[in-house]
């Protein structure tokens, strides 16, 4: 580090080492540590900018090149089917350059919140530095790997320099678990993940929890990631650990039960509440028309996305279905081939993109249903979009039938 | 002449006219790239431009996105000449280096509320009392 911030790699380099420097100083860190990859997010056009893409040439022109493994979060755009999705040229073309910036740079074009789906999975204990907060809670949470809440420039810093700061979550002390959370009701489905998320993420802020009470048989890595994922939108909870279930669990098991570690109790009896409250709409408790079923938030994996193939194979859709998903994980979708053939052309597998972040009713919809409570989260602040979270099934039976029954107003 | 000794985040010296704030600033959607001007509703700084000013305000709040926010204004000719808080947290530590802002922290930034012109030196931060 101490000849990179000297300048003896170059001007771009030095840069990315003075930024790593800075946190490492704001939040006394000790020393810093090789990271094994970065994970960097804020890659839209409409985040960076003019400016953002100029910093990057520079860099690039100083000589910076990525000395640790890095991958991208989605963009604004279906990199290759923006087009047929109704996405504007000018749009495609600003996000292009901002995107070429980043590869120039050595950045693989990923375009996914699930890293970790398509080779980039750090293993328990591994240094990393990731940006995107579902990502990172998951590779924290489930993964055991050791990341901070980085920001995009900071994720870039640190790919280009191989290093960051050595403190907060980097740090066996910061893992601690700090609050109890007791589950005593049904969480069983994948929307009832996303439901407890958004309620924890609320009370938890950015604390290190022990969840016990799930069962640990239903704590599959897509529902835990769905919790994560929930968790870190409504709240910034960057580490949780689940009884039975989490890799670093076992070490806190015994230790949260007797006290020893000292911990906040919160008891969860119910999240009908979330779910409730949770579905928009307009009026009272009434049918209303759904034109998109969205999931995929975080992008689907290749099992989830088969099951959802299966469930509407040779239906005939009263509402798009997007998928979004990773585009190396969608090429192997698309080995199923019977099953692909027998699928609705309204069905689209969605990549490089994210409904969170493109301009979803700039492409003419309305009334979305979705499987994800992160992405219920972020929708519901779109004034021009009703928005209902359902779980994977209740999803699909509105695309075939156009229809969600939506009940009270706007959920919180 | 007072001197308050700063910790430094992005170097360089500088002189200008404070533009201060004992509330945090939300920079990503609370600044306008364009002109510059503080655009959070219900800030007390609503309508301030922080073009050319030495930027005084406690720490920044809102999304990571607001180091790029901090670049395009710089871009835009219309960034603070320097900014100081009382502690600097990651938006403005990555984005004031980013963009090339002078940036200190550590700073009791309520001995700079009357202030209205200060330089800074190193990490030295002088206020001329007659300027108060």
């Amino acid at each position: 580090m101490s000849r990179m911030l000297a300048g003896e790699s170059g001007e771009g380099t030095q840069i990315a080492a003075e930024m790593i420097a800075a946190l490492a100083k704001i939040y006394d860190a000790e020393g810093f540590v090789p990271i094994v990859s970065a994970q960097i997010a804020g890659v839209s056009y409409k985040n960076i900018g003019e400016a953002g893409i100029e910093f990057l040439e520079t860099m690039r022109k100083g000589g910076a090149k990525t000395r640790a493994r890095a991958t991208l979060n989605p963009c604004g755009l279906d990199l290759e089917a923006w087009r047929e999705l109704g996405f504007q040229e000018q749009f495609y073309k600003d996000q292009k350059r901002a995107l070429d910036a980043y590869q120039g740079l050595g950045i693989e074009m990923t375009c996914s919140c699930t890293p970790y789906l398509i080779g980039n999975a750090p293993g328990l204990g591994n240094h990393v530095a990731w940006s995107e907060s579902s990502a990172l809670s998951y590779a924290n949470s489930v993964l055991g790997a050791r990341t901070n809440r980085e920001g995009g420039p900071s994720a870039l810093a640190a790919a280009i320099t191989g290093y960051t700061g050595n403190f907060g979550l980097h740090l066996d002390k910061e893992r601690v678990p700090t609050v109890h959370v007791h589950v005593t009701c049904r969480v069983e489905t994948y929307q009832d993940f996303g439901s407890l998320g958004l309620m924890l993420g609320k009370k938890l802020g950015q604390a290190v929890s022990f969840i016990t009470g799930l069962q640990p048989g239903r704590c599959t890595r897509e529902r835990l990631r769905q919790l994560g994922a929930s968790m870190a939108a409504s709240g910034a909870v960057a580490l949780y650990h689940v009884d039975g279930a989490t890799p670093e669990a076992q070490a806190f098991a015994t230790k949260v039960a007797s006290g020893e570690i000292p911990t906040r109790l919160i008891e969860v009896s119910s999240i009908d509440d979330v779910a409730d409250v949770i579905p928009a709409g307009h009026g009272e408790e009434q049918a209303t028309a759904v034109d998109l079923v969205f999931v995929g938030c975080p992008h689907a994996s290749k099992e989830q996305a088969l099951d959802i193939l299966e469930s509407l194979k040779g239906r005939e859709l009263k509402a798009d279905v997007w998928i979004a998903i990773a585009r190396d994980v969608k090429r192997e979708v698309l080995q199923h081939e019977a099953l692909v053939e027998a699928m609705s052309p309204r069905v689209k597998l969605v990549s490089d993109t994210c409904i969170v972040v493109c301009p979803v009713d700039d492409l003419g919809y309305s009334s979305v249903a979705t499987n994800s409570g992160k992405a219920y989260f972020y929708l519901k602040n779109n004034p021009k979009l009703a928005v209902a979270h359902r779980d994977t099934a209740a999803c699909m039976d509105a695309a075939i039938t156009g229809i969600v029954t939506v009940k009270r107003g706007r959920g919180s | 002449m007072a001197r308050l000794k700063a910790r430094v985040i992005c170097s360089g010296n500088v002189s200008g006219e404070v533009l201060f704030t004992d509330k945090p600033l939300l920079i990503y959607t609370g600044i306008d790239t364009s002109t510059g001007k503080i655009v959070e509703r219900g800030h007390p700084l609503n309508g301030k431009s922080v073009a050319g000013r030495v930027l005084v305000f406690p720490e920044a709040k809102g999304s990571t996105v607001g180091s790029w926010t901090l670049l395009q204004l710089k871009k835009n000719g219309v960034a603070p000449a320097a900014i100081v808080n009382q502690l600097c947290e990651p938006i403005v530590a990555i984005g004031t280096i980013m963009a090339r802002i002078p940036c200190f922290d550590k700073v009791d930034i309520a001995s700079i509320r009357d202030c209205k012109q200060l330089t800074i030196a190193g990490d030295e931060i002088l206020i001329d009392e007659n300027l108060k």
